[in-house]
């Protein structure tokens, strides 16, 4: 025992020494949002299967998550591809050049449908993103002022809507799906009133961007699968989640309209329905070459059987982007065309 | 208080009398009221006790619920034609698998037409059905040029309604599964295509996006490695720290504030740990990230104090005059610490590092950092291979849209829950096996 000890620490020490020394990787890595992981590991499941390369490994670190640890360097320790439900912005492209990421190539995948949803027990809801905005603001206008939201009940913002409490389950802010609803919903919904439309972009956003703290917007979690849930449960509240949870669990929720038009694969593909976001992954071009596999994922990731109006993806909720796109799409990434901002 | 007060106030004999009569009773209903006090205080026990145990049942009750029907999972029959100009004998891998269930799923409905329809009919049996077939072929070569019966999993949404999750009587636009696929289904069924068997899949294979393919092992592994770092990094680091400290520290601030020191590291959130693992191992010593070594040590950290804490109190309850002893026959104190004072403290040293284990075993938050919340299909094959751990593969799997990761997610739990239970046992038996009581 005594000398076993020692021993074991030892065998310890000396293998993590030797892991650091081999940095040699044959495995792609991904990083990011947690609404491109469902496609991405499906991607990444299949190009195991099908290619000579390994599985890649895909992490879930959120969309802003994932560019940060994409952007902190090139070299084998770093990232090869990170997935975004949004756009990268001008300053993290800037971070990236600084620290010498310079050539990103971006991928457009196609889209992801925002659903408001409710029990199919609950009355049907048809609603504008005015009457959303109204319901959920911190604070609305009243006359020519802006005063705390008053709203109890759906009624109470427009006859037509039903005599229901107001109860929305959402994602927390951290989430890129929030970011979405905000940019897509709410602000749209702001513009709708010419007295806030006029206001600079930073009142303007104080506005929109604030979600009532009073007990009628729920923050829910990130786990889409826990909103669908309390919403089975309770049918008066509605829930903002991802279409693909929509899909998955139409014999209990049904989506309720937004403008006129109900969250289905058809409405957003054909982009009717207005509440959805484009999602994107980007590849370090310095890394295609020295990690294999990293042009084949690619391709996997863009071509037809994947990504097209009847690839795998779609069965998992990606909504594909339109044809003529999806073409251009696939040749700018198989050319690995670099994003210019 | 108050028979007292009268006692001493009352003059008269009649008085007296009567006060002691009203003392009596007095006296018989403060016992009874201590009596009724000490039956409640029971019953409140009993209370608490049966509202802990229900609540245990009710948990473990709705995970295994939903959770076992994940131990099993439904096959379909196809009649698969291996043709023979398709496959390399020498190389059978390189087949198109796909093609041949395709054209068995086909040719056993051969009135399905339409691309929307032939597709629903190949989405019957699972993505992986083409790499049972390949397995087939390359097992047994002599299948080449033949028609052979084999029997394929069912995708996840028939396997759901074989077992009955998915409602026939809703309507069909609300349903996962068509009209038409509940035909095809029924006619299966009928032709006696359909059986189900143990879902091995589990229990050997890596995580997958497809339910009816994604298993537990990769995971169970994971956390073996994981596991097997954080005891050869905690257990020596841990022992060797509480014996210092038990036998041969003298007294004095510095190691009482070594001692506050452990016990305040003990009580820090396990999140922080995994930032520290962040900051350190992988920015700074450049380690690999998601892998098994760095969730180890970063883990190792986080059991740490309570493995110190539990080999000081089992060193403690060793009782000196063992230690008199041996001192007294000529023992150096090295030899006391090693020949006597150890082996009599190991049973609960032992105890208390697998209990330490068992707390590392069920953590995730500390692992988010270093990047082992991953998706990962392969199972690891070393220490240093990204992997990910049983926890962290139940979170993932309670995030997924598709509806048959429900149960799996909950066998998942079992599992995890059987190995808590086993190493606690483990713990147990050590304790009742060798523990000595002075």
């Amino acid at each position: 025992m005594k000398h076993l000890l020692p021993a074991t620490a030892l065998a310890v020490f000396v293998s993590i020494a030797a892991a650091g020394s081999a940095a040699a990787r044959d495995q792609i890595r991904i990083v990011g949002s947690s609404t491109v992981f469902p496609f991405s590991t499906a991607v990444a499941e299949t190009f195991g299967k099908t290619s000579s390369f390994k599985a890649p490994v895909v992490e879930s670190t959120g969309s802003g998550g994932g560019i940060k640890l994409f952007c902190a360097g090139v070299g084998l320790s770093h990232p090869d591809i990170t997935n975004a439900s949004r756009r990268i912005k001008k300053s993290e492209v800037e971070k990236c050049a600084a620290n010498g990421v310079k050539e990103v190539v971006e991928v457009k995948i196609g889209y992801d449908g925002i659903a408001m949803g409710q029990s199919k027990a609950g009355a049907d809801l048809k609603l504008t993103k005015k009457q959303i905005f109204l319901a959920l603001a911190a604070k609305v206008p009243s006359g020519d002022k802006m005063v705390d939201n008053p709203y109890k009940m759906w009624s109470e913002i427009d006859p037509s809507l039903p005599r229901i409490k107001i109860e929305v389950l959402g994602p927390p802010p951290t989430s890129g799906t929030r970011d979405a609803f905000v940019e897509l919903v709410m602000r749209e919904g702001a513009k709708a009133f010419p007295n806030i439309k006029k206001l600079d972009k930073k009142p303007f956003r104080a506005i929109s961007d604030k979600m009532r703290e009073d007990g009628a917007f729920i923050e829910a979690g990130e786990n889409d699968n826990l909103i669908v849930q309390k919403l089975e449960a309770n049918p008066s509240a509605v829930g903002i989640f991802g279409f693909s949870f929509l899909d998955q669990n139409a014999d209990k929720i049904k989506g309720a309209e937004v403008e006129g038009v109900k969250p289905t694969f058809e409405a957003i593909a054909d982009g009717s329905y207005k509440v959805s976001r484009s999602l994107y992954f980007y590849v370090k071009k310095a890394h295609v070459g020295v990690v294999p596999g990293i042009q084949e994922y690619v391709a996997e990731f863009t071509s037809e059987k994947a990504a097209g109006d009847e690839g795998y993806l779609t069965d998992k909720g990606l909504i594909p982007l339109p044809s003529a796109d999806r073409k251009a799409m696939s040749k700018g990434a198989s050319g690995l065309v670099p994003l210019k901002m | 208080m108050t028979d007292r007060g009268l006692q001493q106030h009352s003059g008269a004999e009649a008085v007296m009398h009567g006060s002691a009569d009203k003392r009596a009773n007095e006296e018989a209903a403060r016992v009874r009221r201590r009596y009724r006090s000490e039956a409640r205080f029971k019953a409140y026990g009993i209370a608490a006790i049966v509202v802990a145990i229900s609540m245990l049942i009710l948990l473990v009750g709705s995970i295994i619920s939903t959770g076992w029907s994940a131990f099993y999972q439904y096959e379909i029959a196809l009649d698969v034609t291996f043709e023979g100009s398709e496959i390399d004998a020498n190389n059978p891998r390189t087949a198109n698998y796909n093609g041949f269930i395709k054209s068995a799923l086909r040719s056993q409905f051969p009135d399905v037409s339409g691309r929307k329809e032939k597709r629903k009919l190949y989405g019957l049996v699972s993505n992986g059905a083409d790499l049972q077939a390949m397995q087939v072929v390359v097992d047994e070569p002599v299948k080449i040029g033949k028609t052979v019966r084999i029997w394929v999993l069912a995708s996840d949404d028939i396997d759901s309604l074989l077992k009955g999750y998915i409602d026939r009587d809703l309507p069909e636009e609300d349903r996962r599964v068509k009209d038409t696929e509940l035909e095809w289904i029924d006619q299966l069924k009928s032709d006696g295509r359909i059986r189900w068997s143990m879902n091995t899949v589990f229990w050997k294979s890596g995580d997958s996006r497809e339910p009816e393919l994604a298993g537990f092992w990769g995971a169970i592994v994971g956390s073996f490695f994981t596991l097997l770092v954080t005891l050869a990094l905690s257990f020596p680091v841990g022992v060797l720290a509480a014996i210092y400290l038990e036998e041969f520290a003298p007294k004095n601030r510095w190691t009482d504030f070594v001692e506050v020191n452990i016990n305040n590291l003990a009580a820090v959130p396990s999140i922080v740990f995994g930032l520290l693992g962040l900051a350190v191992f992988l920015n700074f010593f450049g380690l690999p990230r998601s892998a098994p070594l760095v969730g180890g040590i970063v883990l190792s950290l986080m059991t740490l104090p309570t493995i110190i804490i539990a080999s000081r109190a089992a060193l403690k309850a060793v009782p000196p005059s063992i230690r008199e002893a041996a001192l007294g026959v000529g023992a150096s104190k090295h030899q006391v610490v090693t020949h006597h004072v150890l082996p009599l403290a190991m049973p609960g040293i032992l105890t208390g590092t697998i209990i330490g284990m068992a707390q590392a075993l069920g953590e995730t938050a500390p692992l988010l950092m270093i990047g082992m919340v991953a998706f990962i299909v392969n199972v690891p094959g070393g220490i240093t291979d990204p992997s990910t751990v049983m926890p962290v593969q139940i979170y993932l799997w309670a995030d997924s849209p598709e509806r048959a990761f429900v149960a799996r997610t909950s066998a998942g739990i079992m599992a995890l829950l059987g190995f808590l239970v086993l190493m606690n046992a483990l713990a147990v038996i050590l304790r009742k096996r060798f523990e000595r009581r002075w």
